[in-house]
């Protein structure tokens, strides 16, 4: 029987942690961290010096304007994704060097580090930052609503989700990382097999961003339902705000699973109980359930916005509405619902049994229906289309083709017999990442082409985003196609080492295809600075640079703060393009006061409380457990004696900000 | 689409009636339109979280590892006493929430205050019931059964807890603010809080203390 070791050393004022805790006989992170720290400096220089604090703090930091706090979380997302990425090439790297009785580069320490914090960071902190702030900026605009339901909580769910990536990112220079992979599964994610810090860094991290993106689900289904402007039914809102319906349903149905989860593993790892563990009655199978009946509803958190943009752009980039909307709508609901009996498949091998395995086999292929339904109704929507090539519908176009292979394969995996030989091997991993990067950041890449020039009021560079299209793509091919053969060969998941050497020309091919990743990734940046340097050629004045079919291009790039200075009211589905089609008058006087929400800096204090609460309870500094959760409370309960939580733009504002437009408006045409 | 057909429609849709694509004369909605819905939403996230913790209970609850089982550990009489303490605390609450609706402050405050002494007797004699468990060597460490009971009645006790913390700041804020409509919207968000509690402390009740005795 293994009892749980006991508790390394521990003093009153600094609980677990000592210099010890400082990796400084990794010379790795001691460059990472020099160079993070000169970087971080430099930003802290340059603010100061340009006198920025005062803004940063009152047009950002405290806003509760949804489409800045939207730009917040891409921002987030994409600093998180650079990390994530610098992961991913380093274990591309290892696995190409560790062959005939070479090491490699990386201990296992480190190494076994490194893919766990690389699928922690890619799904928690750039892919949810990512879609959560594409929902937040485009929905309240595609409904004709002036923000989203309930501002402050927006602000406090970013600065929640910020607190969670920042205490994983400290844990790369405090401490440890878990060394579990991104699921943490016990028992050796449990405290007998995980003594130190690196899993609690794990659970606590998860747990505060978990609190955010929960609240921001509530707020936008909410929003959702109740701000629609006059008009707008449920079956004639736009497909992007369905599928975000759609999302935060399954956010708000998923994430508590998580967070419960996550709380059992905390309690036994810090209170000793039985939950998960091998003796005493736990289970820790009951663990692996649980945390994919979260887990698969997830994927489809990702993936359905996304769905979305494809519509969004299809439609727009063919000229055409959707076809077949309903049915788009019905498959996206389908999803949603099937999503959630389909959890078992990550596990086929638990050994429940042919019936069990039999059942959720078939949910798991019944899902590829639906979406089937989808791909065909893009494809019928560029028929016959006048199919305009901008960089959004090549993104698009490259999902289609990457994305069928990466669901046929799915469906190749949900075969239980097949399962067993492949499951935990490169042919899974393969899989998965060729859903997720053909259907997720694909989508993404083609939002952020899409709507560039609604956030800011001008396009995005097409050279520059066309070397990143074809680096993405070439790269994604190279990196991850000999990952799928490797996989049938029987090469498992997270090795460090290999003994054939027959084997090693594919891992070399594949560490290639991410270095072509890394120059796309390298293109997308220099054509965001690129785009921003040549901001005045690239203008657009119209607000519509595509020729859009949605509210969000009825109004200004960027829109004003109060979105839209009269609520448009809806006659049809694709209400701009009714409004364009049929003449519409913009009304440029009588404007009246608008009632908007007020900013506050509650959401950045109350998350960096809770930041500073979860870095003493990974290193049982107890005295700061307790200090830092009574001020989050104290600080809660004080905020809500603040009862004037709101302001009016007056109408003279509204007006100046209107006859701009109108002469932007005239100049153009 | 046909585009001649659209346009002739559009030519008489503003020749003939002038369609209306802006709301010109539109009212600011009204502070908390959504809270309800929105509280409503947040509780069956936490509704989510219980049913986790019932599920390990479901699961786990007959995983003694040798040691007690419900039978030798549970008190009804005692469980029967702070059940009613919970189920008159909701009652009461219920006369807090009437006498809001008549616009007494003082009576919606006194009800609260009742409450919350309910809540108090109930979190007391649920604090006695754990102390007495430990004391005789069931603590939360001994199986997965009494890891997964104290963890399913702790996390509503919890609930309670800060249930009763917000009932003392809303009977603070009623006090200086009296019974304005963002207050009436907080008595009515913790009133579904606290009668949420209830049912949920009705499944404890049956599933773990009943059902638990009969195993």
């Amino acid at each position: 029987m293994i009892t749980p070791q006991p508790a390394p050393a521990t003093g009153p004022f600094l609980g677990k942690l000592s210099l010890d805790a400082l990796p400084l006989h990794e010379p790795i992170l001691v460059v990472t961290f020099i160079a993070v720290a000169i970087g971080g400096i430099a930003v802290l220089a340059a603010i100061t010096k340009y006198r920025l604090w005062g803004w940063l703090w009152r047009d950002w930091l405290t806003t509760v304007d949804h489409k800045r706090i939207g730009i917040m979380y891409m921002i987030l997302g994409l600093i998180m994704f650079l990390r994530g990425f610098a992961d991913a090439i380093m274990m591309r790297l290892q696995q190409a060097m560790a062959f005939g009785g070479s090491e490699g580069y990386l201990p296992p320490h480190h190494y076994d580090q490194i893919f766990t914090a690389h699928g922690v960071i890619m799904i928690f902190f750039v892919a949810m930052p990512f879609i959560t702030g594409l929902m937040n900026y485009i929905v309240p605009l595609q409904i004709g609503a002036r923000d989203v339901s309930f501002p402050f909580l927006n602000n406090f769910s970013f600065w929640m989700t910020v607190s969670g990536a920042a205490l994983t990112m400290i844990s790369l220079f405090v401490g440890e990382y878990a060394q579990t992979g991104w699921l943490a599964y016990p028992p050796l994610s449990g405290i007998a097999y995980s003594p130190n810090v690196g899993v609690d860094y794990y659970i606590w991290g998860l747990q505060i961003a978990g609190v955010g993106t929960t609240l921001s689900g509530i707020n936008l289904i909410v929003t959702i339902l109740k701000l629609r402007a006059p008009g707008m039914g449920l079956m004639k809102m736009p497909v992007f705000t369905w599928t975000s319906l759609c999302a935060n349903i399954l956010i708000v149905a998923s994430f508590p699973i998580l967070t419960a989860t996550l709380t059992l593993l905390a309690l036994d790892r810090y209170a000793g109980t039985n939950f998960f563990t091998n003796d005493l009655g736990g289970s820790p199978m009951m663990y692996v359930n649980l945390i994919w009946i979260w887990g698969h509803p997830e994927v489809y958190i990702l993936v359905l916005p996304l769905f979305g943009v494809y519509s969004e752009v299809t439609s727009t980039f063919s000229g055409k509405k959707l076809f077949g909307y309903t049915s788009m709508v019905y498959a996206t609901i389908c999803i949603t619902i099937l999503s959630y009996i389909v959890w078992l498949h990550h596990f086929f091998t638990m050994g429940s049994g042919a019936s069990v395995n039999s059942f959720f086999g078939i949910t798991t292929m019944v899902i590829s229906i639906p979406t089937g339904a989808k791909l065909f109704n893009w494809l019928f929507t560029m028929y016959r289309g006048r199919i305009r090539f901008e960089l959004p519908m090549m993104w698009t176009v490259a999902f289609m083709l990457t994305f069928v292979i990466g669901g046929m394969t799915g469906v190749l995996l949900a075969v239980p017999p097949a399962d067993f030989v492949l499951h935990n091997s490169l042919f899974l991993i393969a899989h998965f990442h060729n859903v997720i990067i053909g259907g997720v950041l694909f989508g993404l890449f083609a939002a952020i082409n899409y709507w560039w020039p609604k956030a800011f009021g001008f396009k995005l560079d097409v050279f520059w985003g066309k070397i990143s299209f074809w680096c993405w793509v070439v790269g994604f091919w190279m990196a991850f196609m000999p990952l799928y053969i490797l996989g049938l060969m029987g090469v498992t998941r997270r090795m460090r080492v290999f003994d054939d050497p027959s084997l090693q020309i594919w891992f070399v091919i594949a560490a290639i295809g991410a270095a072509v990743i890394a120059v796309g990734i390298a293109a997308m940046l220099i054509q965001f600075g690129v785009s921003i340097w040549r901001r005045k050629e690239l203008a657009d004045e119209s607000g519509d640079p595509w020729g859009g079919r949605t509210l969000e291009w009825a109004t200004s790039s960027p829109p004003p703060d109060y979105n839209f200075a009269f609520t448009p009211v809806i006659h049809s589905l694709d209400a701009w393009h009714d409004m364009k089609k049929r003449g519409h008058q913009r009304p440029v006087a009588d404007f009246r006061d608008i009632h908007m929400p007020s900013n506050t800096g509650t959401g950045f204090i109350l998350a960096a409380f809770c930041l500073v609460m979860g870095f003493a309870l990974v290193w049982h500094i107890w005295w700061l457990v307790i200090a830092s959760f009574v001020a989050t409370i104290a600080y809660a309960i004080f905020h809500t004696f603040n009862y004037k939580r709101d302001f009016d733009i007056p109408a003279a504002t509204v007006a100046a900000v209107e006859d701009v437009r109108t002469r932007h408006l005239a100049a153009g045409a | 689409m046909s585009a001649p057909t659209i346009t002739a429609d559009s030519i008489t849709a503003v020749a003939d009636e002038p369609v209306q694509f802006y709301d010109l004369d539109e009212h600011a909605h009204p502070e908390g339109h959504s809270t309800m819905l929105g509280f409503w939403i947040y509780l069956m996230s936490d509704c989510l979280i219980f049913a986790i913790l019932f599920a390990c209970f479901a699961v786990l609850g007959d995983s003694y590892a040798a040691g007690p089982a419900p039978k030798d550990l549970f008190e009804l009489p005692l469980v029967a006493l702070n059940t009613a303490m919970l189920l008159f605390s909701s009652i009461t609450y219920g006369f807090a929430v009437l006498q809001m609706q008549q616009g007494k402050v003082k009576g919606t405050q006194l009800w609260l205050a009742v409450t919350g002494l309910f809540g108090l007797a109930f979190l007391g004699i649920e604090l006695y019931e754990f102390h007495h468990l430990i004391e005789i060597g069931a603590t939360p460490q001994r199986s997965a059964f009494l890891s997964s009971f104290f963890t399913l009645v702790g996390t509503h006790g919890l609930h309670v807890t800060f249930g009763t913390l917000w009932l003392v700041v809303l009977m603070v804020q009623l006090g200086k603010h009296g019974l304005i409509a963002a207050n009436k919207r907080r008595v009515m968000c913790l009133s579904m809080f606290w009668h949420f509690l209830d049912v949920v402390w009705i499944g404890v009740f049956t599933i773990v203390y009943l059902m638990g005795v009969l195993r």
